[in-house]
């Protein structure tokens, strides 16, 4: 693959289930190299990007191309090139890591030697010597984890796709697949990373897409995404609920397009700003002259849940009300952008 | 997290140059395939002899518990009639067994993990059935030797035996796929139940434990057409047991439909199934 076809490309995906659709026109370019971040609500048509691109669902329409080959008509050679890490375990349960990891190398043409010498450092690589000879049925959420992506590595894959790679797993298990995940970023592969965690598109990814009812609604750094909703925020959290309305007033004169947001339960409201030194010096006068008490007043650079709520007009884990893919509602929602 | 995670993962090793054709990568992907299932079942010895014992405890039963109050048509010793009926119910249940173990296969995450490898893509299906195979090898040898503890003998030549053998296998074989186009199918392991419970109303229409002569009328010309009938009469006529002689056209061709009825089964299940596999994410 040379430097400058890209890693993944997508013009106009459609997929529909009956009559959902779950990609409806997408159009991404991820370039070599880079961390890509898929974001978006269940539903949304992460999983079924991945699927496409990992040539596991048909492309219906529009077309895919994984280091310049198109996945549709040449999906054999899509799949030399390509790791795949699932939202579930893809490796068998019944035999013990290592049988996995090397039946997964021979399947990978390493032949039997090379396949076994291989499943032995990626066990190490992994952590995983200890316990290689057990069943995998017997391993932790976090190890299994490990597990899968050390198969996706058999080969050095060119593209390597994650599919919501910390869905269910808990806090310690999250920190073992991101600090992973972070040390294959510069071994020249690029990362394809599914999530609904705002915070670990946050943390690993280069470049994020939104999406949103199967299509990319925007694309950016991080930064650039929450720099869309306005650059700094100034947050008052109020000691009383009653000041509610009288902090919205104070806030809406400082809010860029007098947008402002109050959180009931949390007694906190909301704005973006534009000077943020300004916004806070009349911010903290005002609510003095209004005497009303502020428990916390912040300034703060807005976060990609709010990003995520100024883009699709709702909070990030609302159960999206179309184009639902039938592998994407598995995961629940428990847990992911916590408040 | 150790410190190992945060090193580098080593380079991958080069692909070995290994066979030159696609053919010889199918039959090395399905070797491969076929070595994941026999050491799943190295890891599960007990459930293994659970189902190689399952089909003598029924040869024991039927031919201990009723076989004093059975009467073969045309005359014979009911357990020489018996034993080759156990065999053939033995291969033709075998269905639910490879039923069994491709729906669940559908359902596992490794599953996803092959269709997105550069293998062969029946190399799954090929694996299960060489290892179906193996295990129904193991088992026929098993009810022969149980069959032979209680007194069933075979009284022709060893070739005409082992041709008896043959024709047990390859209605397994067809039988086999058959199991794994239905498993694809139904998708469901709670949908192999239902088939669980078919395969007996289906068993006893055939001639594996009475002679179809024995039945009324239609259900008895249903029974002679069945394929378990086919091989079921074909090896009794093989072992010199009795229940081979009829009169009816598939008694007195039950050689040949022994070796058709499993053959058409083959041509319809096999195409179908590798075209579901391959249609699967369509």
């Amino acid at each position: 693959m040379t430097e400058h076809v890209p890693a993944v490309r997508t013009e106009g995906l459609r997929r529909t289930y009956g009559d959902k659709r779950a990609l409806d026109g997408l159009d991404m370019t991820v370039p070599r190299g880079t961390v890509h971040g898929v974001l978006g609500p269940n539903g949304s048509g992460k999983t079924t990007l991945v699927r496409t691109l990992a040539t596991l669902l048909r492309v219906e329409r529009g077309r895919a191309e994984v280091a310049g080959i198109d996945v549709g008509a040449r999906p054999r050679e899509v799949r030399k090139r390509i790791g795949l890490l699932g939202q579930h375990a893809a490796v068998d349960e019944e035999l013990s890591g290592r049988q996995n990891l090397e039946m997964f190398g021979r399947l990978h043409r390493l032949g039997r030697p090379r396949a076994a010498a291989r499943a032995d450092a990626l066990l190490e690589r992994f952590g995983l010597e200890e316990t290689g000879h057990k069943a995998v049925g017997s391993y932790s959420g976090g190890m299994r984890r490990r597990l899968d992506l050390a198969a996706s590595l058999i080969v050095d894959p060119e593209v390597l796709f994650l599919d919501e790679p910390t869905t269910g797993l808990d806090p310690r298990g999250r920190t073992e697949v991101w600090n992973a995940v972070r040390s294959l970023v510069g071994g020249g592969t690029t990362v394809l990373l599914t999530t609904q965690y705002l915070e670990e598109a946050d943390q690993l990814a280069d470049r994020i897409s939104v999406l949103d009812g199967g299509r990319v609604i925007a694309e950016g750094t991080a930064d650039t995404l929450k720099a869309m909703v306005g650059g700094d925020r100034v947050d008052v959290v109020l000691r009383d609920r009653a000041g509610l309305p009288g902090a919205a007033a104070v806030l809406a004169e400082v809010a860029v397009a007098g947008t402002v947001e109050a959180d009931e339960d949390a007694r906190r409201v909301s704005a973006p700003v534009a000077d943020r030194m300004a916004a806070l010096t009349h911010v903290v006068r005002a609510l003095h002259d209004r005497g009303i008490e502020a428990e916390d007043l912040t300034v703060r650079r807005p976060t990609l849940d709010e990003v995520f709520m100024h883009l699709t007009g709702g909070p990030a884990d609302r159960v999206d009300r179309a184009g639902g893919a039938p592998h994407a509602d598995r995961s629940g929602h428990d847990g992911k952008v916590s408040a | 997290m150790s410190s190992a995670t945060s090193s580098a993962v080593p380079p991958a090793p080069s692909r070995a140059p290994g066979p030159a054709s696609a053919f010889g990568w199918w039959l090395a992907d399905s070797w491969t395939m076929t070595r994941r299932e026999l050491a799943r079942w190295a890891r599960r010895p007990v459930g293994v002899a659970i189902g190689l014992a399952f089909p003598v405890m029924m040869l024991v039963m039927f031919a201990l518990f009723l076989g004093g109050s059975m009467t073969v048509a045309g005359g014979g010793d009911y357990g020489e009639f018996l034993v080759p009926g156990m065999f053939v119910l033995t291969m033709a249940f075998g269905l639910e067994g490879t039923m069994t173990a491709i729906t669940q296969d559908l359902q596992k995450g490794v599953v996803d993990r092959f269709r997105s490898m550069p293998m062969a893509p029946t190399a799954l299906l090929v694996g299960r059935s060489v290892a179906d195979m193996l295990e129904s090898v193991v088992g026929l040898a098993v009810m022969v030797g149980a069959g032979l503890l209680i007194g069933w003998r075979w009284h022709g030549s060893l070739a005409a035996a082992l041709g008896g053998v043959g024709l047990l296998l390859l209605l397994r074989f067809a039988m086999l796929w058959c199991g794994i186009w239905l498993g694809m199918i139904v998708g469901r392991p709670g949908l192999v139940m239902a088939v669980q419970i078919l395969v007996w109303p289906v068993a006893f229409t055939s001639s594996a434990f009475a002679s179809p002569e024995s039945m009324p009328g239609w259900l008895g010309a249903l029974a002679e057409w069945n394929p378990m009938s086919a091989t079921a009469t074909a090896v009794r006529e093989l072992f010199g047991n009795p229940g081979a002689a009829g009169t009816s056209w598939p008694a007195e061709n039950a050689l040949l439909l022994a070796v058709l009825w499993p053959a058409v089964l083959l041509a319809v299940a096999f195409p179908l199934a590798a075209a579901r596999f391959r249609g699967l994410g369509g």
